[in-house]
This record gives C-alpha cells, sequence and structure tokens, in this order.
C-alpha cells in the first residue's frame, strides 16, 4: 500500500483541475472589470475638463452649446425622486404580501409570473403605456408626474423581487417560534421579519434608483423636454432630464463642442456612482447590525 | 372521559396532502403531568403536537381529522386561534432564539398581548429567565443579541419565552436534542418544578428522558398511538405491546 503522504495521480489531477477552474473564473471577472473601467477612463479623460461647478449649477446656453447642466441635474433628482415615492410602498407592500400572506396557489403563481413578465417588457412599451395611461387617460399631461409614474411602473417588479428575496432570507423558524406564542403575522412581520430584511430591502431599492436614473425611453414622451431651462415648479411641470440631454447633446444638436457630451454622461454616471456607493455604505452599516 | 382533563383527544388522525402521519389517536393528558411521548423518528410525535395548538396552520397541506378538546372546547371550532396559542408554550427541537435583544426575547409575548409598562416587563423578564436557570448567565448582559448565545442557552431561552407567555400548556419537542448534557440535566429540573402550575407534553426520542420526567408516557410508532401506560409501570414490565417491549429495551429505533 503506498504511502498516505504521497499524492496519488488522482489527487494531481484533481489539483490541477482546481487550479484551471480558479484561472479560468479568475479571467472572467478581470474580462468582466476591463469594460467598466474602459467606460469610465474614457468618461474622466474626455469629460473631467468640461466640470467645474459652474456646468453643474447654470443653465444650458447658446442652442446647448454652452453652458451647464442645471435643469436636467435637477430634473433627474425629481423624477427619480417622485417614482420613488409612488413605487417603493407598493412595492413592498406587494411584496411583503406575496411572501408572508400568500398561499402557495395558481393566483399567487400567475401573479409572480406578472411581476416577472413585467420586468421583461422593453422600456419603450412603458414608455408608450404611460402616454395612454398617465398622460393622455389621467390627463396629468407630459409632465413630472407622468414620467416619475412611467419610471414607477418599471421598477415596480425589481423592487418587490428585492423585498421578497429579502423577507425570505429571513429564516422561517422565526416566523414559527412568534406565530406559536400566539403573535400575529403583522406582529411578527413588524417586530422580527422586517428589521432583518431592511437591509436588503434598501440595497435592492437604491439599486433600482440608479437604474432608474439612466433611463430615457420612459420619459422621452411622458415628461421629458429637449430644451427647457427653468427649474420645475410643480410635478405638473416638464422637465430637462440628464440621460434625454446626452441624447440630445450627443445627436440632435449641431456644433456642440466634443468634450460637452462627455461632461453630461460624466456627470449622469457620477450620479448613479454616488447613490451605489450609498447603497454599500448602507449595506455595511446594516450588515454590522445583522442579528444571526 | 373526564371533564377535567386539559386535553382529550378523540379518533385524531393527521394527513399531509394524501400522507396520513399519525391515525386512529385517543388519548387524555390530565392536569398538572408531564405527557411523555415516545417513539422513533417519523412516528408523528412532532404532527401531533402541531395539532395541539393549531400549529398545523403554519404547514403547506398539513390537516388532520377528529376531535382534539383543549378545556373541554374543540380546538378545531376555536374562533381566536391566537388566543388559543398564547395559552400554550412551544418549545421547539432546535433553539430559535429571535434576532432581538435577550431581554426583547422574553418580552416579545407580553408585549404581543398587550403589556407595555416597562417596570412589568422587567418583572416578567427577570422571573422567566430566573425560572428558565439562565438569569445568572445572562443577567448583566440583557441587551444582548439573543441569537448569538450559545445553543444550550438559546435552548434556556426559549423555554423562558415560553413560560413569559404563562402557559396552562407546555409543548417541548425533543428539546436537549441540540443541547449538551449538563444543560439537559438543568432544564429537566426545571420541568420538574414547572408541573406544578402548568401541564406538560414531553415529546421525546429519549426512552431514558421520558422514565426520567414522564408521568405517564405514550409509546407512537409509524403513525400509531401503540401503547399509553404510567410511566413507572411501563418501565417495570407491565407492556401489553411487543413493540413497546422491544423499543424501551433499545431493540430498534
Amino acid at each position: 500500500m503506498s504511502s498516505p503522504f504521497v499524492a496519488t495521480p488522482r489527487n494531481i489531477k484533481n489539483q490541477r483541475i482546481e487550479q484551471a477552474m480558479k484561472s479560468l473564473f479568475g479571467a472572467m471577472t478581470v474580462m468582466l472589470v476591463i469594460p467598466v473601467m474602459l467606460v469610465l477612463g474614457v468618461l474622466i479623460a474626455r469629460g473631467l475638463p468640461v466640470i467645474s461647478w459652474e456646468f453643474l449649477f447654470s443653465e444650458p446656453t447658446n442652442g446647448m452649446t454652452a453652458g451647464g447642466v442645471l435643469p436636467a441635474l435637477i430634473g433627474t433628482i425629481c423624477l427619480v425622486v417622485v417614482a420613488l415615492i409612488a413605487s417603493v410602498p407598493v412595492g413592498v407592500a406587494a411584496a411583503i404580501y406575496l411572501s408572508e400572506y400568500a398561499k402557495e396557489n395558481w393566483l399567487t403563481r400567475l401573479i409572480n409570473l406578472a411581476i416577472i413578465n413585467l420586468a421583461g417588457v422593453p422600456s419603450i412599451v412603458h414608455a408608450l403605456f404611460g402616454v395612454g395611461a398617465f398622460v393622455l387617460f389621467f390627463g396629468f399631461g407630459t409632465s413630472i408626474l407622468a414620467a416619475s409614474l412611467t419610471l414607477a411602473i418599471m421598477s415596480l417588479p425589481v423592487v418587490i423581487v428585492a423585498t421578497r428575496e429579502s423577507l425570505q432570507a429571513v429564516p422561517w423558524a422565526y416566523r414559527e417560534a412568534c406565530w406559536s406564542m400566539g403573535a400575529t403575522r403583522w406582529q411578527t412581520i413588524r417586530r422580527v421579519v422586517l428589521p432583518n430584511a431592511v437591509s436588503g430591502i434598501l440595497t435592492g431599492v437604491i439599486l433600482e434608483v440608479s437604474r432608474t436614473a439612466g433611463e430615457t425611453a420612459p420619459i422621452m414622451f411622458t415628461g421629458a423636454a429637449f430644451f427647457l431651462p427653468f427649474l420645475p415648479q410643480s410635478v405638473y411641470d416638464q422637465t430637462m432630464a440628464m440621460s434625454l440631454h446626452l441624447f440630445v447633446v450627443s445627436t440632435q444638436v449641431p456644433d456642440v463642442p466634443d468634450a460637452l457630451p462627455y461632461g453630461v454622461a460624466l456627470v449622469l454616471i457620477m450620479l448613479v456612482l454616488v447613490m451605489n456607493a450609498a447603497s454599500l455604505g448602507l449595506r455595511v452599516y446594516l450588515r454590522g447590525r445583522k442579528r444571526w | 372521559m373526564s371533564q377535567t382533563d386539559p386535553i382529550v383527544v378523540r379518533n385524531l388522525s393527521i394527513h399531509y396532502g394524501d400522507d396520513t402521519a399519525l391515525s386512529g389517536v385517543n388519548l387524555e393528558i390530565r392536569k398538572n403531568e408531564i405527557f411523555g411521548i415516545i417513539g422513533p423518528a417519523g412516528s408523528g410525535k412532532t404532527s401531533f403536537l402541531r395539532v395541539l395548538n393549531r400549529m398545523d396552520a403554519f404547514v403547506e397541506g398539513m390537516h388532520f381529522a377528529g376531535d382534539v378538546f383543549y378545556n373541554g372546547q374543540n380546538v378545531k371550532q376555536w374562533r381566536n386561534l391566537y388566543s388559543l396559542r398564547r395559552r400554550v408554550g412551544v418549545v421547539f427541537p432546535l433553539p430559535v432564539g429571535l434576532p432581538l435583544s435577550i431581554y426583547e426575547n422574553v418580552a416579545f409575548s407580553p408585549r404581543v398581548r398587550g403589556v407595555k409598562d416597562k417596570a412589568e416587563l422587567d418583572v416578567i423578564v427577570e422571573r422567566c429567565l430566573r425560572r428558565a436557570a439562565l438569569w445568572d448567565e445572562v443577567k448583566d448582559r440583557l441587551n444582548a443579541l439573543g441569537s448569538l448565545l450559545s445553543g444550550g442557552q438559546q435552548q434556556r431561552l426559549t423555554i423562558a419565552r415560553a413560560l413569559s407567555q404563562e402557559p396552562e400548556l407546555l409543548l417541548l419537542d425533543e428539546f436537549s436534542i441540540a443541547v449538551d448534557p449538563v444543560t439537559t440535566m438543568r432544564i429537566e429540573d426545571v420541568l420538574k418544578e414547572l408541573k406544578s402550575e402548568m401541564t406538560i407534553v414531553l415529546v421525546t426520542n429519549l426512552v431514558q428522558q421520558a422514565r426520567r420526567l414522564a408521568d405517564r408516557t405514550a409509546f407512537f410508532l409509524t403513525g400509531e398511538c401503540v401503547e399509553i401506560g404510567d410511566t413507572d409501570a411501563l418501565f417495570s414490565g407491565a407492556v401489553k405491546d411487543d413493540r413497546t417491549q422491544q423499543y424501551l429495551e433499545g431493540r430498534f429505533g
């Protein structure tokens, strides 16, 4: 019998495969990082010279070939905030119902299927729905309200799925322990389930927000304006938005300096990165308080 | 059937979908006794406990036929199940320290039933932790997380939580499965004391634990209640069914 301390051919082969797989997965990760770095690198190299406080806090001038992005920046923030106010309460409540109350039957399966399909609907279709429903039927006109509600409908499935996943990550045993003491479902949710799911929910919501900020199609026909050098006064006003503004200065306006679109893109991506960083920070903070 | 027996079970059968977990069970559990239920895995012991305070509702597809009377009232016709469950303490096999502080773990049930006064809660928490033989170990860190205690401590925390319900009936489902022997003996001592105040149903797969604690013992096997008898009598050979004898002797199970 061979010594137990000598590697057999099978051991050596396994180790080689282990090394190969590790290298393969590592290489794929590097390939994933390269495009992100390139995009950021190009944007920073070309766009950074344009950016200044004045660029951030002034209006576009000279037929959008000069000046800053303030109305678009404010517009995007308004759109996102209103969309958030509309989608988060509905999405979280629906997810709580689906995760904590609904029984597993054909109806809940149908609802889950509908949610997944809603997430797969192309954004231009959401845009047309927004025009039909909010702009025309409800008579909001092309406005922040109509555009935000369209964005909200679009982000609902993501909010619902993220919330449901976070709720389901709370161990089942906690629920049974609470119910067995005579706690109602709501008492259990409020005291035990939600406090432990909130970090996941917030993360999902913030990631969704950052995605919403970059959407163009859904707001194009519902509330975003081509050029509107004023700040919005109410949710019934139209507004400029960063994503549409980038599209406009890149393709629709003649004689734009080369660097300007890069500057706009850099501001937009910075906005998204700031939100993602906030999400990351929040997650780290809440994980520090993880309870099991 | 004596009207005073807190639990009377008549022709109970329990099913999961089309599968039968337990059938044809008739028994009474007397006031202030420890009623032991022994039997190998899959014999229907846990399913039986679940029906007693209607925890069957938590399991998709679980349903039962027959009658279970709790203080003379049929649990099937109980109008508000929360009020039934509040009277029944449950201890599960694996300790479940809720992800709350030790204090809030024990205060959970009183809070749920509407106790708000801090002083009153303090009294309840201390009393229950003392009774569960945990107070001395945790009194200086009541704000630490209950879910981070050791397994044995969490199980005593679970018992303290069950006691905070001021239960008339305490259901224990193989409570010592994840607990060290020393803690097990401490909990067993606690149970002997609690007997004077409440009725205890002890499901265990440790035959000797039933022998130490139970006044009467039932033997469940593959969904059937084979035999019920005084624990002392069963262990001194007054057994009617061969299978019970074999199980008690450790020849299977």
